[in-house]
């Protein structure tokens, strides 16, 4: 099949689709394609939904019909390069890892043949690249967990998992904007709020930015917690060291 | 002062057009199930076509009027009562203080939309009046309507020009028994020759699992070439996903963001009320029309809004001609239209100005009348 392609989705929307696996360089592909769309302001588009190897592109058939659209993507497809971006963005999620927050690091240690201290090691030593963000609002679909922390799920799910929650399941690793079901490992937890439809800026996540975990105490912990709940907090958001080196 | 809920019912939310712009970062889109009758409720009160509406389901709930109001209730046919006598749907209602508005059973579809001239006065959280039950956002609370709620009218006292004309015909007979266009894909390519002629010529019944996320259908098994896994990605209103079971479903307001489940079609936009509409034993035909088709079709849709909203607000002593809905199209009008043409003679012609061309099967501008299995029609071509 001859990538790109775009691809009828409804009489609504259509899909940009650049491959069928998950990389990095692929979602690369997808994020630069999303950021051209947006920029060319295209009458008629007016939701742009970025996954790990395709954009759902939305639009109003009474502005923009799917040829008329599809002609303009082909011409924006062969403008666009997907040259490496500029270094990601990067941001540190404080967490207090195990104890009552994290109920199941010494059982992820134990799976694994580590010490406690180890997993926290080896799960805070990545910057894992967002890939999307779906399944609840805000929740990050993380790329590039180490193997050696990899945990099987939970046998039976918990009811409630709190938000905020560090986990792990198989070989992916995430963090819950919001209380959810579930039968993830639970290592840790954030003082962060991921979600919250109050803010200006409801979701802190996005696509394409990189998660870099970091151990706080509970002292450290409670800190930002209390600056959070003031709305005082900000996030270190700052630019990737391991894209220059790539 | 707005409506108190005296009892909530099943299911009571309030909806608009959902939120636009979100779904990139996880957030649901929701909004009012039935597209259409959303649009229709609001139209006939005089509102925009994007205030929020109550949507309620099946059983319905009970509501007292803490001031004046207009309301209509287009949809599914819940049996809407004011003070226990019954009232028409598709229609311009006006309702007093202490009024009490009620449901009985269902007579048939599955929701019904009220809209209320003005508006509700709910807060707009990212950009939309729509609850989203599971992540506790929107409407009321982010939850459903719950005996002893108040909600207040956003513009009190507001009220429709030409109230006495503002009702129209329900846009189609909700008969369980449906027959939806779809364009295919976008992951079609994943089934087998066979499995698209078994998914286009079977009848699928819908399960008892059908919500405001989606609705799953049994029936024949629809065939892949190999899984039903993809590469997770973004799932449009009205997708059908078929995991490997074979059994579809489709995919409503509240349905996830993205999903890893093979598409094989998706329904236009202008069936969807039909779906909309579904409960468990209902059946459900898919037909294939290709993309060009399904957008003239979406924007006749709109225009057919627009007409009715000027037919309404412009209105001088005559109604205006209405163009036809595209939904009405789909299913007894087709029926008419056909006859009409095939058999132009038993057609009773009441437009000076219509012209029948029975001869190359189609009909040009005119209103006529025609019986169709003992059922009268008016239509307007224009």
């Amino acid at each position: 099949m001859a990538y790109p392609l775009i691809k009828v989705t409804g009489d609504t929307s259509l899909a940009v689709i650049f491959g069928d696996e998950i990389s990095n360089e692929m979602n690369e592909k997808v994020r630069s394609f999303d950021e051209a769309i947006t920029q060319a302001k295209i009458p008629g588009v007016y939701e742009t939904v970025p996954t790990y190897c395709q954009i759902t592109i939305h639009y109003a058939p009474e502005v923009i019909r799917y040829n008329g659209l599809r002609e303009r993507l082909e011409q924006l497809l062969q403008e666009t390069h997907h040259a490496a971006s500029e270094a990601a963005d990067v941001i540190e999620i404080p967490v207090l890892y195990g104890g009552e927050y994290g109920p199941d690091l010494d059982f992820v240690a134990k799976h694994n043949n580590l010490s406690r201290q180890e997993v926290i090691r080896i799960h805070c030593e990545p910057e894992y690249l967002i890939y999307m963000l779906g399944f609840t609002p805000g929740f990050p679909y993380l790329g590039g967990m180490d193997e050696r922390i990899a945990t099987p799920r939970l046998t039976s799910p918990r009811e409630k998992i709190p938000a905020g929650s560090v986990g792990i399941a198989g070989k992916q690793t995430g963090v819950y904007p919001m209380d959810t079901p579930g039968g993830w490992q639970l290592i840790g937890r954030t003082p962060l709020t991921l979600y919250d439809p109050r803010n200006e800026k409801p979701i802190l996540l996005d696509a394409g930015m990189h998660v870099k975990f970091v151990p706080v105490t509970q002292k450290e912990y409670d800190d930002i917690l209390d600056q959070v709940e003031d709305g005082v907090y900000v996030p270190k958001i700052y630019k990737s060291k391991a894209k220059e080196n790539a | 002062m707005g409506i108190r809920i005296l009892k909530g019912g099943l299911l009571t939310t309030i909806q608009d057009a959902g939120r636009r712009g979100f779904q990139r970062y996880g957030m649901a889109v929701s909004g009012s199930v039935d597209v259409h009758s959303y649009i229709y409720a609001n139209i006939l009160v005089g509102n925009e076509p994007t205030e929020a509406v109550l949507e309620v389901t099946l059983m319905g709930p009970s509501i007292e009027f803490t001031s004046p109001s207009v309301i209509a209730i287009t949809g599914g046919d819940l049996t809407p009562r004011i003070n226990g006598e019954p009232v028409r749907m598709y229609k311009a209602l006006r309702v007093s203080k202490g009024d009490v508005l009620s449901f009985g059973h269902i007579k048939s579809g599955c929701r019904a939309d009220i809209a209320f001239a003005g508006g509700l006065d709910i807060e707009e959280t990212m950009g939309s009046r729509s609850t989203y039950i599971k992540a506790g956002l929107g409407g009321h609370h982010g939850r459903n309507l719950q005996d002893g709620d108040e909600v207040a009218f956003r513009k009190e006292g507001a009220c429709p020009k030409n109230i006495e004309i503002r009702e129209m015909d329900p846009p189609i007979d909700w008969t369980g028994n449906y027959t939806v266009r779809v364009v295919l894909g976008p992951e079609e390519d994943r089934f087998t020759d066979a499995g698209i002629g078994t998914f286009l010529s079977s009848e699928y019944k819908v399960t008892n699992s059908f919500d405001r996320m989606g609705v799953r259908l049994e029936g024949d098994v629809i065939e892949h070439v190999n899984d039903a896994n993809v590469i997770s990605n973004g799932i449009p209103f009205g997708a059908i996903q078929v995991p490997d079971s074979g059994q579809p479903i489709i995919m409503l307001s509240d349905r996830q963001t993205v999903g890893g489940y093979t598409k094989i079609a998706t329904i236009i936009n202008v069936d969807m009320p039909m779906i909309a509409q579904c409960k468990a034993g209902d059946k459900v035909h898919f037909k294939s029309i290709n993309i060009y088709e399904a957008q003239e079709l979406f924007v006749k849709q709109k225009n057919y809004y627009r007409a009715l909203r000027d037919s309404f607000d412009n209105y001088v002593g005559k109604l205006g001609s209405i163009p036809e809905s595209p939904l009405i199209h789909n299913n007894a009008v087709e029926q008419t239209r056909e006859t009409v043409s095939q058999a132009a003679r038993s057609v009773q012609k009441t437009s000076v100005s219509a012209q029948t061309a029975a001869d190359n099967k189609t009909v040009q501008k005119g209103t006529f009348t025609a019986n169709v299995n003992g059922k009268e029609f008016t239509i307007t071509f224009n």
